[in-house]
């Protein structure tokens, strides 16, 4: 009903018989109004499904990109400025990364817990990220329906469980402060008295710095290890039968069918989650590092640990200056978001697979 | 057909039995720990001897745990956040995952973006702080009539602003995207309004999706920890959830993170027999036990549920 005819702003020539564009500016601009028109009809009558993505649209809105506003105050004078939030202050351009990355006692801790995250997301995938494949290839191998399932209630079970719990159970089985822990107890028989680890055993494996890093590694693989695994798994089962008995014809047995049937047909996948690991790579679990990094109690200084668990998050946590704190997470943030875009653009030309 | 098994695919079978049973048993181990440790005594839970079995059994701790008004009040603020929470969650994840799934909206590629871009940059953490305070003052302004944020029951913020998760919206989108349009055709040429085509067709017919992302948006709420800690502090303890209170008590009552000092902490004053760590274990297997209640229910729709194969836009 608002389609114009052709004849509306064509103009016919007799002589020649050809069609000409009319030079008017009102036909024009009719156009255009009626171009406009036509999507605020298309908007009108579907705007029950508008409607419907205003909820979610607010909530964004108020909660994820209103804190990205409040990052306008890594730009202001928090210090001399005297006012409740950083954003009111005194405009000083860069100065506060340049305090971060280079002033003394901020850039000492900030490139250590800079470090820290990114050698705890490294490690993260490095170990988490093969080992839900492989748990999904075992899955696999057990013919036994019952055993599997037996088997995958328990291995899912960590991932629901609380950080909170997590890190009681982490802390309570490597030891704490002063009380030795059954994991503790069984690295020191297994590693002899003398041993480093039955040294640092005696203060708490979680609460020495050389291995933390290990612990913490491990709760991650048991934490999300078995759930990780259900992606790979569903990708597996999904193979046809039939690529089976082709591989089965031309002569190959069982482990030559895992390299040539399974493995490329779960190649895809395996690069979509990879991705989606890169992309979250420096997000590393602030709640897990603030319970193992923190005091607690009536103290509020950090664990001994902490040159080895403090990441940038729990950093800028205890920072006093909010303008330099919010300046060290965004740094970090900025990197994580070009990593997950730079994952991204290497996956499309090497493999047809992207994310995004 | 029958045939021979190969060497080593009889080795690669047993390493896996092997491999997934071990795994499997540490899995469930540290849970069975925490409950030999409630029911032992003090003396025993900080000598370490526990090892799988109670140690000098006793069930006061448990009992201290039962009978203790402010641990079920926070209990009881946990169940109230992961319901209305998980409700609240659904309703604007479904709508909007519902809108984006549907190819003649317009601009939809934006609206894709401004969903995904949360996934690629967050603010971080002080900056959220900032903006969690900035909404608890407007709701005292809202509800209350003052500036201080803690003159309104913060769940309510709890429940509102946290817990958002762009990965449940992109895996319901999904999900609606692969009902094929026929249905919708024939249940619009019956007469059925949006909100009918919805609710009769497309919510009934994504159920093992839907099951799995109330699944995590309840278990998200019911573990959350930080952001509840965070904006409530130590100002408003009525309102703190289970996570909260164990973790503060575990802080002022035991020695797992620093040395209990009765003069620096709390004092205990419930005697030695009630056992201070066991009562932190009798707190973490009641805050489990709802987990464990509705888990076996849902897992069945994992494998269908989690489907993020289809991600693209």
């Amino acid at each position: 009903m608002f389609k114009l005819k052709c004849d509306d702003f064509l103009t016919y020539d007799e002589a020649t018989g050809t069609y000409s564009v009319s030079p008017d500016q009102q036909v024009r601009d009719e156009v255009e109004r009626t171009r406009w028109k036509d999507i605020g009809f298309k908007i009108l009558a579907d705007w029950r499904l508008y409607l419907m993505l205003v909820p979610m649209l607010v909530v964004y809105l108020l909660w994820r990109y209103a804190p990205m506003y409040e990052l306008v105050g890594v730009f202001k004078d928090y210090n001399t400025s005297n006012t409740a939030s950083p954003i009111d202050g005194y405009w000083i351009g860069f100065k506060n990364f340049i305090d971060v990355f280079t002033y003394g006692s901020y850039a000492g801790e900030f490139w250590m817990a800079f470090r820290n995250t990114f050698i705890l997301a490294f490690y993260g995938l490095l170990f988490g990220f093969p080992f839900p494949i492989i748990l999904a290839l075992f899955f696999n191998e057990i013919r036994s329906n019952i055993v599997r399932s037996i088997v995958q209630v328990c291995v899912y079970l960590p991932k629901f469980m609380s950080i909170v719990v997590i890190t009681t159970l982490a802390i309570a089985l490597f030891g704490g402060s002063t009380q030795y822990g059954v994991l503790s107890q069984l690295l020191i028989n297994i590693c002899g008295e003398n041993s480093s680890i039955a040294a640092a055993a005696k203060n708490g494996l979680v609460y020495s710095t050389r291995y933390f890093r290990a612990i913490y590694i491990m709760t991650d693989l048991w934490e999300h290890a078995g759930y990780d695994s259900i992606v790979f798994f569903a990708a597996i089962i999904a193979v046809s039968p039939t690529s089976y008995e082709a591989a089965q014809i031309d002569g190959a047995g069982k482990m030559a069918q895992m390299r040539y049937v399974v493995i490329p047909s779960i190649l895809s996948t395996v690069v979509i989650m990879l991705i989606m690991k890169i992309g979250s790579l420096l997000n590393v679990s602030y709640e897990k590092i603030f319970l193992f990094v923190n005091s607690g109690g009536t103290s509020s200084a950090y664990q001994p640990n902490y040159e080895s668990a403090l990441v940038v998050s729990v950093w800028a946590n205890s920072q006093s200056n909010t303008a330099i704190a919010m300046a060290g997470e965004m740094t970090n943030n900025l990197i994580g978001m070009i990593l997950v875009i730079g994952a991204n653009i290497v996956s499309r030309k090497a493999t047809n697979v992207s994310l995004y | 057909m029958k045939r021979r098994m190969e060497i080593s695919e009889l080795i690669f079978k047993i390493v896996a039995y092997i491999f997934l049973i071990v795994f499997a048993l540490m899995c469930v181990y540290p849970f069975l720990y925490a409950i030999g440790s409630a029911f032992s005594s003090q003396a025993a839970n900080e000598a370490g001897k526990v090892v799988l079995w109670p140690v000098e059994a006793t069930g006061e701790a448990f009992l201290w745990v039962l009978t203790r008004g402010d641990f079920w009040t926070s209990y009881a603020n946990t169940l109230f956040t992961t319901f209305i929470g998980t409700i609240w969650s659904l309703f604007y994840s479904i709508l909007g995952a519902y809108a984006l799934s549907k190819k003649r909206i317009m601009g939809r590629r934006g609206w894709n973006f401004f969903l995904v871009f949360t996934m690629w940059f967050t603010a971080g953490v002080v900056a959220t702080y900032l903006n969690y305070q900035a909404t608890g003052e407007v709701f005292a302004a809202l509800f209350a009539g003052s500036t201080n944020m803690f003159d309104v029951d913060l769940k309510w913020l709890v429940v509102i602003a946290m817990g958002m998760n762009a990965t449940n919206i992109i895996l319901l989108r999904n999900a609606f995207e692969g009902v094929p349009a026929e249905i919708e055709e024939a249940a619009r040429i019956d007469g059925a309004t949006e909100m009918q085509v919805l609710t009769k067709v497309y919510l009934p017919m994504s159920k093992a999706t839907i099951a799995t992302v109330a699944l995590f948006f309840g278990i998200s709420r019911w573990n959350g920890y930080f952001w509840a800690m965070k904006v409530m502090g130590q100002q408003q303890k009525y309102s703190w959830p289970v996570q909260v209170y164990i973790r503060d008590f575990i802080n002022h009552y035991t020695n797992f993170i620093t040395t209990y000092d009765p003069q620096g902490d709390f004092a205990w004053e419930y005697g030695e027999e009630t056992s201070r760590n066991g009562v932190v274990y009798s707190m973490v297997i009641c805050s489990v036990i709802p987990i464990l209640v509705v888990y076996p229910f849902i897992q069945k729709y994992f494998a269908k549920g989690v489907n993020m194969g289809g991600v693209k836009e």
